[in-house]
């Protein structure tokens, strides 16, 4: 060991230290997330393609080959198009705080070594959050451009699709991240949400088949999932699909206040786990 | 050094922690001053980790007060942890990231400059004999050397206060002896230590002051000297009998000490002038299978104090 | 006293059996896993584990009843008219069983590997290799053909199983599970990081998406034909698609075969690289 020699105290500014606490943990997340870029990109690329060509052209076959194209108005590429893109930046967004998340408090622990420097809780929840988004918007910028390339929605939509999408993504996630929190251990977690929220959403939201058509019972996991809400902004967007305006404020509301209600729940249960 | 030598920086009252109806710390009270080594001695479950949290200001207290450079840890946590180095009990290292990211990313937290931390980064590598594993993913070093990881980590932000708990853990003798060495030169420029341990050669090498707690309580407080003084003989006298006969014995030596101790597997004599001793007991005719004749040391403080040894 | 009756005879068979030749590698005590594995199965969260199944019925339920409407009827492969949901449940209790299947034998087992480190301390004992590969892989069996059941349990009264030969669909769905299962413990084996870990979900959604589970391969182009068939995946599906919808012929056995390999095949990877790991 070689010796160490300095004067106590001098090296950190106070000020500073506390200032920028989120993006000092996005810095560091985004990091150690680039050493995955080969999976990164594979994954964001792999996922729209895969699903464009098996749902969007193989079963559109189908479906624009029967009276189903007459039903819907539009090719059934377009049709499932603004959905699959809100889905995938749902996940996108959701997977990279839950992860993060359960690893933090449950696995490695590591929000509380974090803690222990002038990062607060709050801090390390939004860098947490930032760092989601982020790698949200980048598998949904690499969607938006396959779906331009396929033709499914038109170009002059690309920054509202962006939006409407991200919005579901960010709110959805937020809403994760309070119950990630609360999560004491692993227990099957990531399967039970999988099973029982993500595969009704993706599948009932009427992502694939209009969702007034559904019966009526399943049609409540439209209303109180994102994926609906963002879908329904999304047709809009993308061609001439009939909705009322007031519908729209419904949506665009309807995510926000869950992105809203998320963080408001988050903050208080990182700051409580933070400092048992 | 400065004219601030007395200034007091960390302040405890009625400190008190309780999860849920466990009651972990129990109402302590201590001082500990800028530039002093501090420790903190006791068994498991004493509450040594707990107290440490609350004074990192990652553990919220449940009652009492407590101030750390002048400040309030439930309001002021990040401008306190600013300047303080915490090397927790578990190392909670990136195990991802190699060893010198680690030390990066961490000294990041602080808003360090990339600039400052790539030289200090090379520094603490020197410092903890990791140079040659800088490139090596945290979770690939052996144990001693992701405690020393640890520690240097605890270092990157320069800190007035250092929080050791349970430094030397898992280190081997001359890993340990020579963060002895080092933490010494750190207290000589300054830096306040607050040490946990379990080892009494430990604490009586590194700590100008300590407390010993047991059960969420502080049971002595004084310098390693002074307790020895006060709670035990100057000298000590082991024998052993063999595993049955020590009981058999005991009633025999208690008439020639101060005062005994019998352990399952020996008896303790405590006396000013042990070769005496061991000759009275020979002459007695009592022969102990071993005998051996040493220095009181903390851990008969200890034993004194709760009727248990330490480390068993 | 009795204990120590047992214990000597235990060791007594013990020693006959390592006399065989061979038993370095098979002691004959694959069981030992299996009844581990229902220690673990009963101590963890089995609601969780046994809802596996629900993900393909809901599938089937968007894409066979929702999907199915725009889309009307297909063809079988004698040209009689079949509902969309009778095509592709099929297709999805064979993915049943490999989910099943492929979940237990490379995440757990990758778990069990890297983190429990549970099979270096089995193969210190008298255990060897293949007992451990076979007891892993019978336990994911298990799995792929409780799932398998419970598809089947949900879609028989739908009226989606129309003639005697769909009950053979168990056992296929069984053949299928065992297959998935030794090919998966087998790659898993050789994976080291999460990152190698997550390209096996990656290559399994195209596969499930791809493999004639939605539509037919004849929309395909013949080379893309070529390469699907020659998937599990599909090979696992036609089988089982044949049996539901009243096909049957002798080129079932090929399908019936070309699992056979898998699961020879996956057996004896495994072993090796378990060997090749811990017994070194
Ligand atoms: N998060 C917690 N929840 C409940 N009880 C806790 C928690 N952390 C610590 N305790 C309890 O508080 C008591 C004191 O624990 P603490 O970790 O402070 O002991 P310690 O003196 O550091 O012991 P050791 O020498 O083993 O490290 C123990 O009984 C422990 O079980
Ligand atoms: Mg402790």
């Amino acid at each position: 060991m070689a010796e160490l020699s300095y004067k106590p105290g001098a090296a950190v500014d106070v000020k500073r230290a506390v200032r920028w606490g989120a993006l000092r943990v996005a810095e560091y997340r985004f990091y150690s997330m680039s050493k995955w870029m080969g999976s990164i990109l594979a994954f964001g690329l792999g996922n729209p393609i895969l699903f464009l060509l098996s749902v969007g052209l193989g079963i559109g076959a189908l479906v624009d080959a029967n009276s189903g194209g007459e039903t819907l108005g539009v090719s059934y590429l377009q049709f499932v198009a603004p959905a699959l893109l809100a889905s995938a930046a749902i996940q996108g967004v959701m997977d990279e705080v839950t992860f993060p998340t359960l690893d933090g408090f449950v696995w490695d622990k590591l929000f509380f070594a974090i803690n222990a420097t002038s990062v607060s809780a709050r801090q390390i929840a939004n860098g947490v959050m930032i760092v989601a988004l982020g790698r949200g918007l980048f598998t949904t910028l690499l969607y938006l451009g396959i779906l331009l390339l396929f033709g499914a929605v038109p170009l002059a939509s690309f920054f509202p699709l962006l939006f409407t999408s991200m919005l579901a993504g960010w709110g959805w996630a937020a809403l994760m991240m309070a119950i990630t929190a609360r999560l004491e251990n692993d227990e099957g977690y990531f399967a039970v949400i999988g099973r029982f929220v993500i595969a009704p959403m993706f599948l009932f939201s009427g992502t694939f088949y209009p969702l007034e058509q559904m019966p009526i019972f399943l049609q409540p996991i439209g209303w109180i999932l994102p994926l609906w809400h963002s879908t329904e902004l999304g047709r809009t967007l993308s061609y001439d699909y009939p909705i009322e305006p007031s519908m729209i404020a419904t949506h665009l509301g309807y995510l926000t206040l869950m992105g809203v209600v998320g963080m408001l729940l988050t903050y208080p249960k990182f700051e409580e786990r933070l400092s048992r | 050094m400065f004219a601030k030598d007395s200034e007091v920086v960390i302040r405890a009252k009625n400190l008190t922690k309780k999860y849920k109806d466990f009651v972990a710390v129990d109402g302590i009270d201590f001082e500990v001053k800028r530039g002093e080594s501090f420790g903190l001695l006791g068994p498991n479950g004493a509450g040594k980790s707990t107290t440490m949290k609350m004074i990192s200001s990652v553990s919220q207290r449940t009652g009492g007060e407590l101030t750390i450079l002048g400040k309030e840890p439930n309001t002021h946590g990040p401008e306190i942890r600013a300047h303080l180095g915490v090397v927790p009990q578990k190392d909670l290292l990136d195990r991802e990231l190699k060893a010198w990211e680690n030390l990066f990313t961490y000294g990041r937290y602080f808003g360090l400059s990339r600039k400052f931390l790539k030289q200090k980064v090379e520094e603490l590598l020197e410092f903890a004999q990791l140079t040659e594993k800088r490139n090596s993913k945290a979770d690939d070093l052996s144990g001693g050397m992701q405690r020393r990881l640890a520690i240097a980590r605890g270092l990157v932000n320069e800190p007035e206060i250092l929080m050791l708990d349970e430094p030397t853990t898992g280190l081997d003798p001359q890993a340990r002896h020579i963060l002895w060495d080092r933490l010494f030169r750190l207290k000589e420029q300054g830096v306040t230590l607050v040490i946990t341990t379990h080892y009494m050669d430990e604490a009586e090498q590194l700590c100008d002051r300590l407390i010993v707690m047991d059960k969420g309580k502080i049971m002595a407080e004084g310098s390693p000297a002074a307790l020895i003084k006060q709670y035990s003989s100057k000298e000590v006298v082991e024998v052993r009998f063999g595993t049955d006969k020590n009981e058999k014995f005991a009633p025999q030596l208690e008439e020639l000490a101060d005062r005994i101790e019998v352990l399952p597997d020996r008896i303790l004599l405590y006396t000013e002038k042990g070769e005496e001793l061991l000759t009275k007991i020979v002459d007695a005719g009592l022969h102990p299978v071993t005998s051996l004749v040493r220095r009181s040391s903390l851990e008969d403080v200890f034993l004194r104090l709760t009727g248990r040894t330490l480390v068993e | 006293m009795i204990t120590q009756l047992v214990v000597s005879q235990a060791v007594a068979i013990q020693e006959r059996r390592s006399a065989r030749p061979g038993s370095s590698i098979y002691s004959g005590r694959a069981s030992m896993l299996l009844e581990r594995g229902f220690r673990a199965f009963k101590s963890s969260n089995w609601m969780v584990v046994l809802s596996g199944f629900v993900e393909p019925v809901l599938y089937l339920l968007a894409f066979g009843f929702g999907i199915g409407q725009l889309i009307g009827n297909l063809e079988d492969g004698l040209g009689r008219p079949v509902s969309y949901a009778a095509f592709i449940a099929p297709a999805l209790l064979a993915t049943s069983a490999m989910n099943g299947a492929v979940y237990d034998s490379t995440w757990n087992v990758f778990f069990k590997m890297h983190f429990g480190k549970i099979y270096q301390v089995m193969l210190s004992s008298s255990l060897g290799p293949m007992d451990v590969a076979l007891g892993e892989i019978g336990w994911a069996l298990l799995r792929g053909v409780a799932y398998s059941l419970g598809f089947m349990a949900i879609v028989t009264p739908l009226g989606l199983v129309t003639n005697a030969w769909g009950l053979l669909a168990i056992p296929a769905a069984s053949l299928i599970a065992f297959g998935f299962a030794s090919i998966g413990m087998a790659i898993t084996s050789y994976l080291k990081s999460f990152q190698q870990m997550n390209w096996v979900t990656f290559f399994m959604l195209p596969m499930f998406l791809f493999s004639g589970t939605f539509f037919p391969v004849s929309v395909y182009p013949q080379w893309i034909q070529m390469i699907v068939q020659a998937l599990p995946l599909w090979q696992g599906v036609e089988l089982i698609r044949s049996l539901m919808l009243g096909i049957v012929d002798w080129s079932l056995l090929g399908h019936v075969a070309y699992f056979l390999v898998m699961i020879a095949g996956g057996l004896w990877f495994t072993t090796v690289r378990l060997k090749a790991l811990f017994m070194r």
